[in-house]
């Protein structure tokens, strides 16, 4: 039977009544037992013939269809007493306490319940949640001790957990109440009074909560699997029931028999320990159920919830068809818009293209070449919508000749194709960003270095993600919206996220640095590898020789009226700036698209911080800033090249005088730590306000230490200057930090936990080679020596402690983070921005009236702000002169 | 009780007359209904003497954006 579609009015959920259970069942089960020993099912067993089909040819004995088209029937169990499902052992426990033992109503007096229906009522008629004022009625009846309705003064109920109800009467003694008392209860609940706990009694009454009749899940959802051997596996959710009607028919027998009520009650609490695990097998304080084997069984509960569920890992998330994955590596001379793509990938992965007349001789071609060689087709697929696959087929010839307007050719993916390209963990939209393919051979994803910010990518192993689009429209529109260019403003501070990294910086530097002259044939080199088309740039006479100024070559990939000033990273932040007349070249200006001074570095076209970059995005568009970074990049590696670049143990050599500085510096801080320690001891050290004498030892201690730490750190910078290759790096912001030198050259300094100095370990002292009560610099983990001298056994200890810290304090970060970011995402995913400019849900309620109160797109922004005064007072100034 | 409205951090509540309300309704074509809430037990509320179903007005301003408005019908619980 094929149902006919229609269309759902409305969805209503409710409990399941033992009526409607018997009714939707096809089959009473009555027999543990599921095959006999001939492989046939039992009739009235759990794998009854009437509860659908699982082996393919036969048809199922309910509803005639075979495997595939018959979704399976429920059957259900007759318990022999009423068991309580264990999802509303809570709401029982609220709804009991509310309730009179005696009367069953709620014990609040009826004006009262009359408020409360009003409220409930307007609550579901405008969609607003309920649940909080039912709480509320929760609270006021239970603290009500005499029932207004029959004056019973009513005792107090204890929730045993996980599943069972103690009623506590006024003189102390406990009585259990039994699931029978329990229904009883909710039984005599009036509609009335179930409406206020928040039930709809047209679809769901209390006493359903307590089961009576356990549904059977039809065998679709449970199949059973063969193995090799030709034996039998069953599912979970099989082994349990089959334990269910066992306990069931035991406890049955013995009612029948009349056995002692100890019997039947232990009987009776093993049928709720087995209906409890086979509603969830994680239920805290119920021992899970357990496989033979000792593995927890996998029961219902556990089918759905959590990343491995039905929900997150079936119905949020699917796996798709068009896609690839690899390793990633990277490729300096590809476009920031282009992706590498293994030609084995691009053989295999299809791009739908309808045939027309303009392109029938082009796929024709395609369909001719097959698909083992390169540019070919996989598939073709006639007008009506029938595949053929032109693996299978003998002689391509035939259906070459039948290719008209109308088929649709998968042709293999080429050049040019559009295809998203996606890192996890996809935190922000750049994660997934639109590429042009360029099939090259080997077997890695090739990217360009400029986009590994904002997937977070790097080469030691990560995997990338590539899906092909499908369809003309996805194709227009991942171009418009979703192409590295249109991403390179970061929506988070509204400057760029995609820039040069690592030697691109230090290239750009040594390119545009003070002195940097090239000869005629380099400059002709250079300009010939990035493609330029235009005149030289004027050169400089040195020693009567012809050579090129880096900055001016740097000049010509500048927009030609492009005026720009900003300090460079490289900026010492003088008290008083002298602008471009900057000894250290530390002042940027471009005056008409001519680099006038300062050096070209991270506050460039760094990402995160790119400057110019920035600038050229937001004035003069994507394309131009794309050509920026594609050339300025090539330029810089040029340059490092010419030059040639690199770091090594030896860019932390310290001359004799240096290290003897650094010690005198580090042996005054100590002695500085001793006179603390002593004017604490001897109670002259002052308070600091609102901390006590210790915080105050302690943290002019730290204070002292990391002061001397970066002293020793900037005697160290006296004597690497700009000419050594790491205090570059580190100065124009190229990789690394003058503080991880200071640790390299000179002294590590304090390690802390938990941001103090090392305190634990043994009683009153860190480790036995210190006095009691010590509190000097190096009893509190301070470490003294640089990494490139090496730390003695003690300092290398503390060292690790610190360390150990970093570590569990990212590991615990992260996890942190992430399920934050997925609680946000999961409330924030479907609010949009309407025409109206509202920030609406996806029922019409408004979030807020004008996105952000100024409708600002934040990527659109100056770094944030709305508008750059500074920058536009600029721009008229210089368009009146 | 220190009165919070006063406070510099606190921005302006003001109750929408009836016919404001109507502008409102009308300039977003919504209903009452899908306007975000805001409880009676609010601190800004209590000093308003709002009743429930009122929209409030809340003027908010910030070097940033600017002034900005947002629109909250007052609700019990």
């Amino acid at each position: 039977m094929i149902a006919t579609p229609r269309k759902i009015k409305a969805l209503k959920f409710g409990l399941l009544s033992p009526a409607h259970i018997r009714k939707i069942s096809e089959a009473r089960i009555v027999t543990a037992d599921t095959y006999d020993e001939d492989g046939y099912p039992f009739d009235g067993g759990l794998m009854d013939p009437r509860l659908g089909v699982v082996d393919p040819g036969l048809k199922c004995k309910t509803c005639g269809s075979r495997v595939g088209d018959c979704p399976g029937h429920f059957g259900h169990i007759e318990l022999a007493r009423p068991v309580l499902h264990i999802g509303y052992a809570k709401l029982v426990y609220k709804i009991l306490r509310s309730l009179c033992g005696e009367c069953s109503r709620i014990k609040l007096a009826d004006d009262t319940l009359e408020r409360y229906r009003l409220r409930l009522r307007r609550a579901r008629a405008t969609g607003q949640q309920f649940d909080k004022i039912v709480d509320e009625l929760f609270k006021t009846a239970r603290t009500t001790k005499i029932c207004p309705h029959c004056g019973v003064d009513t005792s107090e109920i204890k929730f045993d957990k996980p599943s069972a109800y103690i009623e506590v009467s006024k003189d102390g003694s406990k009585t259990r109440l039994s699931a029978t008392d329990v229904r009883e209860r909710l039984e005599k609940v009036p509609d009335s009074d179930a409406e206020i706990l928040g039930f709809d009694t047209d679809v769901s009454r209390p006493e359903w909560m307590e089961l009576t009749v356990l549904p059977v899940p039809p065998v679709t959802a449970r199949p059973s699997i063969t193995l090799e051997s030709g034996e039998r596996s069953e599912d979970d959710l099989t082994h349990k029931l089959v334990d269910i009607i066992r306990i069931n028919q035991r406890l049955n027998e013995n009612i029948e028999a009349g056995a002692p009520h100890l019997i039947i009650e232990d009987l009776w609490e093993l049928l709720q320990y087995h209906i409890t695990t086979y509603f969830n097998n994680e239920v805290a304080g119920v021992p899970p159920a357990r496989h033979r084997s000792g593995r927890p069984l996998k029961t219902l509960t556990q089918r759905l919830k959590g990343k491995e569920g039905r929900f997150r890992s079936n119905l949020s998330g699917k796996r798709v068809n068009f896609s690839a994955r690899t390793v990633v590596s990277p490729d300096p001379n590809i476009e920031i818009n282009e992706v590498g793509v293994p030609d084995a990938i691009a053989r295999e992965m299809t791009v739908a293209t309808r045939v027309n007349e303009r392109n029938i001789e082009h796929l024709k071609k395609l369909v001719a070449r097959g698909p083992d060689n390169y540019p070919g087709a996989n598939y073709v697929e006639r007008s009506d919508g029938r595949r053929i696959s032109l693996k299978r087929i003998q002689n391509p010839e035939e259906v070459l000749d039948k290719i008209e307007p109308g088929w649709i050719i998968h042709r293999h993916l080429t050049d040019g194709d559009i295809v998203l390209f996606n890192r996890q963990p996809s935190l922000h939209r750049m994660s997934i960003m639109a590429h042009e393919v360029k099939v090259l051979p080997y077997k890695t994803f090739r990217l360009n270095l400029c986009v590994c910010p904002p997937y977070n990518a790097d080469f030691d192993g990560d995997e990338m993600n590539m899906h092909v689009i499908q369809g003309e429209e996805a194709i227009a529109e991942a171009k418009i919206l979703m192409r590295v260019q249109e991403q390179i403003l970061s929506p988070r501070f509204g400057g760029p996220i995609i820039g040069g990294i690592h030697d691109h910086i230090t290239g750009a530097y040594l390119l545009t640095k003070k002195g940097s002259l090239f000869t005629k044939k380099e400059v002709a080199t250079l300009l010939y590898l990035v493609g330029y088309d235009g005149e030289f740039p004027e050169p400089t006479i040195v020693d009567g020789k012809e050579l090129y100024d880096g900055k001016s070559i740097f000049s010509l990939f500048l927009p030609k009226d492009m005026n720009l000033s900003y300090k460079a990273k490289i900026c010492k932040k003088c008290e008083e700036c002298v602008e471009e007349k900057c000894p250290d070249d530390g002042f940027v200006a471009i005056k008409n698209g001519r680099l006038i001074s300062g050096v070209v570095d991270e506050k460039a076209f760094g990402a995160f911080a790119g400057e110019m970059l920035d600038h050229i995005v937001k004035d003069y568009g994507t394309d131009e800033a794309r050509k920026f970074l594609n050339t300025l990049t090539r330029v810089a590696l040029f340059a490092i090249m010419k030059y040639g670049f690199s770091t090594g143990i030896d860019d932390e050599d310290l001359p004799t005088e240096a290290g003897e500085r650094i010690e005198e510096i580090l042996d005054s801080a100590e002695e500085k730590v001793q006179e603390l320690v002593g004017a604490f001891e001897t109670g002259v050290l002052e308070h600091l306000p609102g901390r006590s004498l210790e915080e105050t030892l302690e943290m002019r201690i730290m204070q002292a230490l990391s002061e001397a730490r970066d002293k020793t750190g900037s005697v160290a910078g006296e004597y690497l200057g700009m000419k050594n290759s790491a205090v570059m790096m580190a100065k124009t912001g190229a990789r690394g930090s003058m503080l991880n030198l200071t640790q390299m050259a000179a002294c590590v300094g304090q390690q802390a936990v938990r941001g103090e100095r090392i305190s634990r370990g043994y009683v009153g002292r860190t480790l036995p080679h210190f006095k009691l009560g010590e509190r000097g610099a190096k009893a509190k983990g301070f470490v003294r020596s640089s990494y490139k001298r090496g730390q003695d056994p003690l300092e290398y200890f503390f060292h690790a402690m610190g360390g150990r810290e970093g570590l569990v304090d990212t590991a615990v970060r992260t996890s942190q983070s992430g399920y934050m970011q997925r609680r946000l995402i999961n409330a924030l995913q479907d609010l949009k921005i309407e025409y109206d400019n509202t920030v609406r849900g996806s029922d019409g309620r408004i979030v807020e009236v004008t996105y952000g109160g100024d409708g600002a797109d934040p990527s659109r922004t100056d770094w944030g702000h709305i508008v750059n005064v500074k920058k536009i007072v600029d721009r008229v100034v210089r368009s009146r002169t | 009780m220190v009165d919070v409205l006063v406070h510099e951090m606190v921005p302006t509540h003001e109750i929408l007359g009836e016919k404001e309300v109507e502008e409102l309704l009308d300039r977003f074509n919504v209903t009452t209904v899908q306007l975000p809430i805001i409880l009676d037990t609010d601190p800004a509320i209590k000093g308003l003497e709002a009743r429930i179903g009122d929209v409030v007005k809340i003027t908010r301003s910030s070097p940033d954006v600017g002034t900005s408005f947002a629109f909250r019908v007052v609700t019990e619980l």
